[in-house]
């Protein structure tokens, strides 16, 4: 059974989550939209046992977490914009190392300081690319309240399934909105933990193939004394410059996501059925995106939703079915148009695809949907 | 008997990649022989640096070894101390590391007097990236991006950790290397943030540009711009110009270590949270 209904943010709900997850360290650095979910960890946490820290700055935050993470704790930051650029590099680092962890960033008008209290969603492609190197990404974006609170225990559970940093993209507008919703109980909620390893510790290879293509991770401390390092290595950890060595640990790490779609891939659909027209739209414009499907249908419209909550890896096989069945495909996003290039890519000419784009800080109302969809219709 | 470092080693990884003559084995060896003299278990040390020659040094431990970004390894160290406050947390890094990209950082895990011990190896120079200048490289002296003569004021990296607020702060150069052991157990062993530096040498991207291309040559120059505390303190600072003061330089006992207060907090929240 579920609680009654309670008044939530966006980002209060991340902070509820992650503890109920079993997040038990935070590093942070404050910025606006995210503060709040620093604000509300650092008085949750201890109330549990767990530990809170404001860092210097963005780079040691995550430098913290993936420190602590190594350690044994489930680990988070939460960022805007700015300190999401500064975190990139130590963000490669939980990649390449392979260490759970997640980072929030509350997107908000860029480059640069832009709009500091505006939404925006157009962190989308640097989620994806912002460190360097290839490497596999995992990023989710919710659009609804309970959905926030859902994915961020998600995002909990499939780094540390996968042994990989997952990245969590919430808007200002859904972070700073306040709605009623009603939360799990902890035993409804589903909590996975990272697989251990079973050998002695002259066998075990933290970075050797496995059937999953994710190796069993121990923590610091339990006797294994493993090397981590952000150089190419080999399957004991240590560094390798050898081609083969290099290249099939690379490979790897990039299975761990190609070979687990189905798992990882998440989306709704609303209307696709008969649909002729179809709307691509997730975080807070998949709100909008809703309402405009909803109005547009019942001017008789043949128009559907398709809402991925997974925006990396970005669900290729079902976009292209898509696009197969519909002649026009919308995507308004609160960008110059980011995700779109991802649905043009898997649309390959079989459908149209426009994008509906706005960068001023302001949202994307259903209404400006509807019109865009009817001025080419 | 000879000392038996291999305790503390991953034998397996040896050779090592540091050039003949560089500095860094005798910081290597002081830390060895200061966890052996503590007889520090090594399932309970986590071992971390940032980028550089120093920084290589985690690969050849036998511990829990983190081999991080250039800069950052307090960062990550600062988190591994947090999930585990009552295990062992010590970092190495070179001058560049630890004072340049890495001064941020270092400054304020000495504000926080977090229980990390942090070892610099500062030999004066960026020594992986082929020899740029430091923070600490001294006046007058080649660098590759310093090719007539190093212009900037340096760090006295020692001054820099006591203002900022680390409560065990040393310096020695290797050429005595009981002395360097003795500060380095005694930093590890102090409850609060910790510095050695351990003034070192790079005979091929220091020496060579700077005409100390021999590294005992290099040892005696290195050994000559040290100066004992207690010498030091009769000394007017012009003579101490260029030079840096060796010995025991700061302690302090009194201040709370980070992770005690913040286990306080814990004890009062869970309390209340328990009512
Ligand atoms: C972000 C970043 N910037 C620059 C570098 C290149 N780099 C690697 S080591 C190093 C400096 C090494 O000097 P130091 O820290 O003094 O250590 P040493 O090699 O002398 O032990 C630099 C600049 C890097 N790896 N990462």
């Amino acid at each position: 059974m579920s609680k009654r209904m309670e008044l939530y943010s966006g980002n209060e709900l991340v902070a509820e989550a992650a503890i109920a997850a079993g997040c038990r360290f935070f590093g942070g650095y404050p910025i606006t939209p995210s503060s709040e979910i620093a604000e509300r960890m650092s008085k949750f946490l201890p109330q549990v046992g767990g530990r809170f820290i404001q860092m210097e700055d963005e780079i040691a935050s995550m430098g913290a977490i993936i420190g602590a993470s190594l350690a044994g704790e489930k680990s988070m930051t939460a960022t805007s914009g700015p300190g999401f650029s500064l975190k990139q590099e130590n963000l490669g680092f939980a990649m390449i190392a392979e260490v759970p962890c997640v980072i929030v960033n509350v997107m908000r008008g860029g480059p640069s300081t832009g709009l500091p209290t505006a939404p925006s969603q157009s962190d989308v492609m640097q989620a994806r690319w912002g460190t360097h190197g290839d490497h596999p990404v995992i990023a989710l974006a919710p659009s609804y309240m309970r959905e926030i609170f859902d994915e961020t225990v998600r995002a909990f559970n499939l780094a540390e399934k996968y042994r990989m940093p997952v990245i969590l993209l919430l808007d200002e507008v859904i972070a700073h909105l306040h709605e009623g919703v009603a939360l799990p109980e902890s035993d409804e909620i589903e909590i996975v933990n990272r697989k251990k390893p079973t050998v002695s510790r002259e066998e075990y290879e933290p970075y050797a193939d496995t059937k999953d293509h994710v190796p069993p991770m121990a923590n610091f401390f339990e006797g294994y004394r493993y090397h981590v390092t952000g150089l190419s290595h080999n399957p004991k950890g240590l560094p390798s410059t050898d081609f083969e060595v290099v290249h099939a640990i690379q490979v790897r790490r990039q299975k761990k996501i190609t070979e687990h779609l189905d798992d990882i891939l998440k989306w709704e659909e609303r209307s696709m059925e008969d649909a002729e027209i179809a709307i691509i739209a997730y975080g807070s414009i998949g709100r909008s995106a809703t309402d405009a499907v909803e109005h547009l249908r019942a001017e008789g419209v043949k128009i559907g939703l398709f809402r991925p909550l997974t925006l990396w890896p970005f669900p290729e096989k079902r976009v292209a079915e898509i696009a197969r069945q519909v002649k026009r495909i919308f995507v308004p996003e609160m960008n110059l148009g980011q995700l779109v290039l991802e649905v043009e890519r898997m649309a390959k000419g079989d459908a149209e695809v426009i994008g509906i784009n706005q960068v001023g800080g302001v949202m994307i109302r259903p209404r400006e949907i509807v019109s865009r969809v009817k001025e080419v219709a | 008997m000879t000392f038996n470092y291999d305790e503390y080693v991953r034998t397996e990884t040896i050779p090592h990649m540091w050039c003949p003559g560089c500095g860094i084995g005798i910081v290597m060896k002081s830390i060895i022989r200061a966890f052996t003299a503590l007889k520090w278990d090594k399932n309970d040390i986590a071992f971390v640096s940032g980028i550089g020659c120093t920084s290589r040094m985690p690969g050849y431990m036998d511990m829990n070894t983190l081999h991080t970004t250039h800069g950052r390894a307090l960062a990550f160290a600062t988190g591994i101390k947090l999930a585990h406050p009552e295990k062992h947390v010590v970092v190495v890094g070179g001058d560049g590391d630890a004072t340049a990209i890495g001064g941020n950082h270092l400054i304020h895990a000495a504000r926080r007097n977090i229980d990390i011990t942090l070892i610099i190896n500062d030999n004066a120079i960026y020594g992986m990236t082929g020899g740029q200048y430091s923070p600490t490289t001294p006046p007058h002296m080649i660098a590759s991006t310093a090719p007539y003569g190093m212009v900037e004021p340096n760090f006295d990296i020692a001054k820099l950790v006591m203002g900022a607020g680390a409560t065990y702060v040393a310096r020695e150069t290797i050429s005595k290397g009981i002395m360097l052991e003795k500060y380095i157990k005694t930093g590890l062993a102090h409850k609060g943030f910790s510095v050695i530096v351990a003034e070192s040498t790079c005979p091929i991207q220091f020496g060579r540009r700077n005409r100390l291309a021999d590294p005992v040559e290099l040892m005696h120059w290195l050994k000559n711009r040290g100066v004992p505390k207690t010498k030091a303190a009769g000394m007017a600072p012009e003579e101490l110009q260029d030079r840096f003061v060796t010995g025991e330089l700061f302690r302090d006992d009194s201040r709370p270590e980070f992770t005690e207060v913040y286990q306080q907090v814990i004890d009062a929240a869970m309390k209340k949270e328990n009512k």
